[in-house]
C-alpha cells in the first residue's frame, strides 16, 4: 500500500512541474505586465519596480530562481499587493474556500446519492425520471445563474436566507454551498445510479433476496458499497474541481476565498500570485485524485490484495 | 409425501415487443427425501419457474399468470413479500448457477454465511458462527475458520459453490432449489459437488429441485425428472423410465444429444505442421516475485489436418499454450515452429501475414463479437485486413461464408445481440475461417452452449476440418466432447503435458493417473443411454 502511494507521488513530481513550466512561460507571454496601468508611470519607477522584483533578468534566471524559491516554500511576494506574500494571501483564502467547499461537497454528496439509490431502485418510472431530470438541469444550470436565483427566491421573496457573506449572519453559508454543490449533486446522482443498478443486476444480489433479506437491507448491506465505488472515485477530482471552480460563487455572494483572488490575479498579470495558485491547486488535486483513488481501493477486497495486504 | 405440489403455474413476462410465455401451465411434485430434476435448455422456463416460486422474478416485466404452489401447507405464489421472506433462506434454500458472481465480493465468507442465520433465528452472532463453521466443515471446506475470515475472491469456483451449498444449508431447510449448480465447474470438480449434493440430500432427507441442461449430470443423481422445452413441460416421471424408455420425441432428442464419444478413426499423417519444443509460458503478477508457470516445458507436435484435442481444469493451462501458438502472449522460452517457420525469429510484419494462416475460435460467443459490428462487417475485416479479396467482390465472399457455416444471407445486417448463444459462436468460428487458415485454435467453443447447439456446431466443426482440410488445436474441459472430435488427445494438469497419444488408447488405456482420475469424474457413467 506504501509502495503504491509512494510510486504515485513520484509519478506526480513531473505533472506539477509541467503545470508550473507552462504556467510559467504562458503568464509571461501574455501582452502587458503586473506594473502596466491605465495611469502612466515614470519609466524610471516602473525600471525600479522592475528590477525589485527581479523582472529585468534574462526569463530563464527569473525562471530557475522561482524554483529555487518554491523548493524552500516560498511562492514569493505579490506584485499587486505590495507588502503581502503570495503565501500569506494563500493562507488567507483557503480556510474560507476549504470550507465552502466541503460544505458544497457534503451536500452533494447527501442529494446525489440519495437521489441516485431512489432512481436505480425503479429504474424507468417515475421514481427515476423525477430525480434524473432534476439532476439534469443541475448538470445544464451554470452557477452565475443558478446563484442569482436562488438569491431571489430564498433571499428576496421568502427572505429566509441572507444574500451575501460569510459567516456574518447566520444561515448565509447555506446558499453558496448549494449554488457550488448542486452540479456535483447532479454528477453524484447519476453516477450513484448507474452505479447501483449494475450492482442490483449481480447475481449475488440475488442470492441475498433468496436468503429472505428485505430490500432496505439488501440495498444497504449488500449493494450500496460496491455501487458507490465510482462515486467515491469521482470525490478526488470533484473536490479539487470545487476548490478550483469556487470563484464564481465567491464572486456573487461576496466570499473572501481564494477563487476571488485567483481571477483578480490574473486580469492584473499578477504573475507570482497566478503562479502560486496554479502550483497550489495542481498540488491539491493530484493529492485529491491520490485519496479518492486510495479509498476507492479499499472499498474493493479484490483490489487491496494488488496492493500487497488481505483482509 | 409431497413437499412441494406445482400446479399449472404459468409465468410471462410482458416486453414491449409483446408478452413471452415463459412457463405454460407447468405441474410438478417435490417429494420428501428425493432429488427432483428439471431438465431443459437455455430459455425452456425451467429457471424462471423455480425463482417464480420464490418471487425472485422482478415483476414487472415478469407476471404470475396462475396456479398455485403448496408447500408446507401454504400457497407460495399467494404470499405477501414479506412472508416470502421468511420461507427464503430459511424453509427453502437456494443455489445458484455461477459461484463466481452469486457471492458477494464486498463481504467476507463469514459474514454472508451467517446471514440466513441472523436473519431468520434468535442466535446470536457467537452461536451462529459455530453453526456457520460446522457446516463448512459438512460441505467440504478445509481450515473452515480462516476461510470465515476470508473474501469470495480467494476461492476457487468448485470451494465457492460449496459455501454456496453450506449457505443455503445453515437454516436446515425442507427443500433445497439449485439451479444449475455444477455447469461453471470443470469435470472432477462437478462430480465432487454432486456428490456432495446428493449426499447431504440423503442423509438431511430433505427435497431437491435440481435444474440442469445437461442429462448426463442429472441420470446420476436424479430420482424424479421433469423435462421443460418452451415452457411446457413435456415429460416427467422415474428418473430411470424416462431416460431408458424416453416417450417425447424432445426427451429422445437430448439423449442423442449427450456427446456419443466414439472415437473417431485414427489414420496418422506424416507431416508436421505446428511443433513445439520445450515451451514456456510464465506470467509475473506484480504483487509477487513467483511466477504463474502456466505452461512449463510442453513439447508436442501437431500433424497437418488432424484435430488434436487439448483436455485439462481450469488453471491447467491449455488456453495459454493455445494462445501461445499463436503468438496471442508471449512466451518466456522454449521453440514455436508453424510449417517449419521457426515464430520467434520472425518478425511482426511476417508475423501478421503468417496471422492469416492461423485463427482463433473463443470460448465465449457472447463477448469475442464486437457488438457494434453487424455480421457483414465483422466476416469482411479479415478478408479486408488480410487483402484477400477486392472491394466488388467483398459481398459475394461474405455470403460464402456465412453459408458455408449456416448463417441465413438475411443476417448480414445483423448485430450480435440479435443472435443466440448458437448462431454467435457459428458468426465466430466464420470469422476464424474467413482467412481459410492452415490451422485454428478453437478455445472451448462449445462449452458456453446448450448440448443440442454443442452437437450442431461439433458436426459444423468436423464438415469445415474436412472441407478445407483445416489442422485443429481442440481446448476443451469437456471429455465426452474432446472424445468426439478429437483425432489424439493431450492432457494438460499443472501447465505440464501430463500424456498425449491417439483418443482411443488415452480413453481406453489412460497411462497417467490423473488421466485416469479425469476420466472416472465423466457424468453419466454409470447410467446406460438408450
Amino acid at each position: 500500500m506504501l509502495k503504491f502511494i509512494l510510486l504515485r507521488v513520484i509519478q506526480a513530481i513531473p505533472v506539477v512541474l509541467a503545470v508550473i513550466t507552462v504556467t510559467f512561460f504562458l503568464v509571461r507571454a501574455a501582452p502587458g505586465g503586473p506594473f502596466d496601468s491605465e495611469k502612466a508611470v515614470l519609466p524610471e519607477v516602473k525600471k525600479a519596480l522592475e528590477a525589485q522584483y527581479k523582472l529585468d533578468e534574462p526569463l530563464t534566471d527569473q525562471y530557475f530562481g522561482y524554483l529555487g524559491d518554491l523548493a524552500d516554500g516560498d511562492l514569493g511576494p505579490s506584485f499587486k499587493y505590495p507588502g503581502r506574500s503570495v503565501n500569506e494571501i494563500l493562507a488567507s483564502g483557503l480556510p474560507v474556500t476549504a470550507e465552502l467547499g466541503v460544505y458544497a461537497l457534503c451536500f452533494a454528496l447527501f442529494i446525489g446519492v440519495f437521489a441516485g439509490v431512489l432512481a436505480a431502485l425503479r429504474p424507468n418510472t417515475q421514481q427515476d425520471y423525477v430525480p434524473m431530470s432534476l439532476a439534469m438541469i443541475g448538470i445544464c444550470m451554470p452557477s452565475f445563474l443558478l446563484g442569482p436565483l436562488l438569491i431571489l427566491v430564498f433571499g428576496i421573496f421568502l427572505e429566509w436566507l441572507p444574500i451575501s457573506g460569510w459567516g456574518d449572519l447566520p444561515g448565509d453559508k447555506i446558499l453558496p454551498s448549494v449554488t457550488l454543490g448542486s452540479a456535483y449533486a447532479a454528477y453524484i446522482a447519476r453516477l450513484s445510479r448507474a452505479g447501483m443498478l449494475e450492482i442490483l443486476s449481480q447475481d449475488y444480489i440475488r442470492t441475498a433476496r433468496a436468503k429472505g433479506a428485505s430490500d432496505p437491507r439488501v440495498v444497504f448491506k449488500h449493494a450500496l458499497r460496491g455501487g458507490l465505488i465510482p462515486v467515491v472515485a469521482f470525490l478526488g477530482p470533484a473536490f479539487a474541481g470545487l476548490l478550483a471552480g469556487s470563484f464564481v460563487v465567491e464572486t456573487i455572494f461576496q466570499i473572501p476565498g481564494l477563487g476571488r483572488f485567483y481571477v483578480q490575479a490574473a486580469f492584473n498579470r499578477d504573475y507570482t500570485m497566478i503562479l502560486g495558485t496554479t502550483v497550489f491547486l495542481s498540488v491539491l488535486i493530484v493529492a485529491f485524485n491520490l485519496i479518492s483513488d486510495v479509498l476507492a481501493a479499499w472499498m474493493d477486497p479484490r483490489l487491496r490484495t494488488q496492493f500487497g495486504k488481505a483482509n | 409425501m409431497s413437499l412441494l405440489n406445482v400446479k399449472n403455474l404459468s409465468v410471462s413476462f410482458v416486453t414491449r415487443n409483446g408478452t413471452v410465455e415463459a412457463v405454460r401451465s407447468v405441474s410438478l411434485d417435490v417429494k420428501e427425501n428425493a432429488l427432483t430434476a428439471i431438465i431443459g435448455e437455455s430459455g425452456s422456463g425451467k429457471s424462471v419457474l423455480c425463482y417464480a416460486l420464490l418471487g425472485l422474478i422482478p415483476t414487472p416485466p415478469g407476471r404470475i399468470d396462475g396456479g398455485e404452489a403448496w408447500f408446507e401447507g401454504q400457497d407460495l405464489l399467494t404470499l405477501s413479500q414479506r412472508d416470502l421472506r421468511r420461507v427464503r433462506g430459511s424453509q427453502i434454500g437456494m443455489v445458484f448457477q455461477d459461484p463466481m458472481t452469486s457471492l458477494n465480493p464486498f463481504l467476507r465468507i463469514g459474514e454472508q454465511l451467517t446471514e440466513p442465520l441472523l436473519l431468520h433465528t434468535q442466535l446470536s452472532k457467537k452461536q451462529a458462527k459455530t453453526r456457520a463453521i460446522e457446516l463448512l466443515e459438512e460441505v467440504g471446506l478445509q481450515a473452515p475458520e480462516q476461510a470465515m475470515q476470508a473474501y469470495p475472491f480467494e476461492f476457487s469456483g468448485g470451494m465457492r459453490q460449496r459455501v454456496m451449498i453450506a449457505m443455503a444449508l445453515i437454516n436446515e431447510p425442507k427443500l433445497l432449489i439449485a439451479d444449475e449448480p455444477t455447469t461453471a465447474l470443470d469435470a472432477t470438480i462437478q462430480a465432487q459437488i454432486l456428490d456432495l449434493i446428493k449426499s447431504l440430500q440423503t442423509r438431511r432427507g430433505i427435497g431437491v429441485l435440481f435444474i440442469s441442461h445437461d442429462l448426463a449430470v442429472v441420470a446420476e443423481i436424479a430420482d424424479e425428472i421433469l423435462v421443460m422445452e418452451k415452457g411446457n413441460a413435456v415429460e416427467s416421471g422415474n428418473a430411470r423410465a424416462v431416460i431408458e424408455r424416453p416417450q417425447h420425441d424432445y426427451t429422445k432428442k437430448l439423449l442423442a444429444s449427450i456427446p456419443s464419444g466414439s472415437p473417431r478413426s485414427y489414420a496418422p499423417k506424416p507431416q508436421t505442421l505446428v511443433s513445439v519444443e520445450g515451451l514456456k509460458t510464465w506470467f509475473y503478477p506484480h504483487a509477487s516475485k513467483n511466477p504463474i508457470r502456466a505452461v512449463d516445458d510442453v513439447s508436442l507436435a501437431i500433424q497437418r489436418g488432424e484435430v488434436l484435442g487439448l483436455v485439462g481444469e481450469s488453471g491447467s493451462g491449455k488456453s495459454t499454450l493455445g494462445r501461445s501458438l499463436l503468438k496471442l502472449v508471449s512466451t518466456t522460452a522454449g521453440q514455436i515452429q508453424f510449417d517449419g517457420i521457426d515464430l520467434s525469429t520472425i518478425n511482426a510484419l511476417e508475423l501478421k501475414t503468417l496471422r492469416r494462416r492461423m485463427q482463433m475460435i473463443f470460448q465465449d460467443p457472447y463477448s469475442s463479437l464486437n457488438p457494434r459490428m453487424t455480421v457483414f462487417d465483422t466476416l469482411a475485416e479479415p478478408l479486408v485486413l488480410h487483402n484477400l479479396v477486392n472491394r466488388s467482390d467483398l459481398s459475394r465472399a461474405v455470403r460464402t461464408l456465412m453459408d458455408d457455416v449456416g448463417l441465413a444471407p438475411g443476417f448480414a445486417k445483423k448485430y450480435p445481440h440479435e443472435f443466440s448463444g448458437g448462431q454467435r459462436q457459428r458468426i465466430a468460428i466464420g470469422r476464424a475461417i474467413a482467412t481459410k487458415p492452415d490451422f485454428v485454435v478453437a478455445d472451448e467453443p462449445v462449452s458456453a452452449l446448450d448440448v443440442t447447439i454443442q452437437a450442431q456446431i461439433l458436426t459444423l466443426l468436423g464438415d469445415l476440418k474436412e472441407e478445407y482440410g483445416i489442422t485443429m488445436l481442440f481446448v476443451s474441459h469437456d471429455l465426452a466432447v474432446i472424445r468426439q472430435i478429437s483425432d489424439r488427445v493431450a492432457v494438460m494438469y499443472n501447465g505440464k503435458l501430463e500424456e498425449i497419444g491417439p483418443t482411443k488408447a488415452v480413453f481406453e488405456q489412460p497411462e497417467s493417473a490423473y488421466t485416469r482420475r479425469l476420466l472416472e469424474a465423466i457424468p453419466g457413467q454409470q447410467a446406460e443411454f438408450g
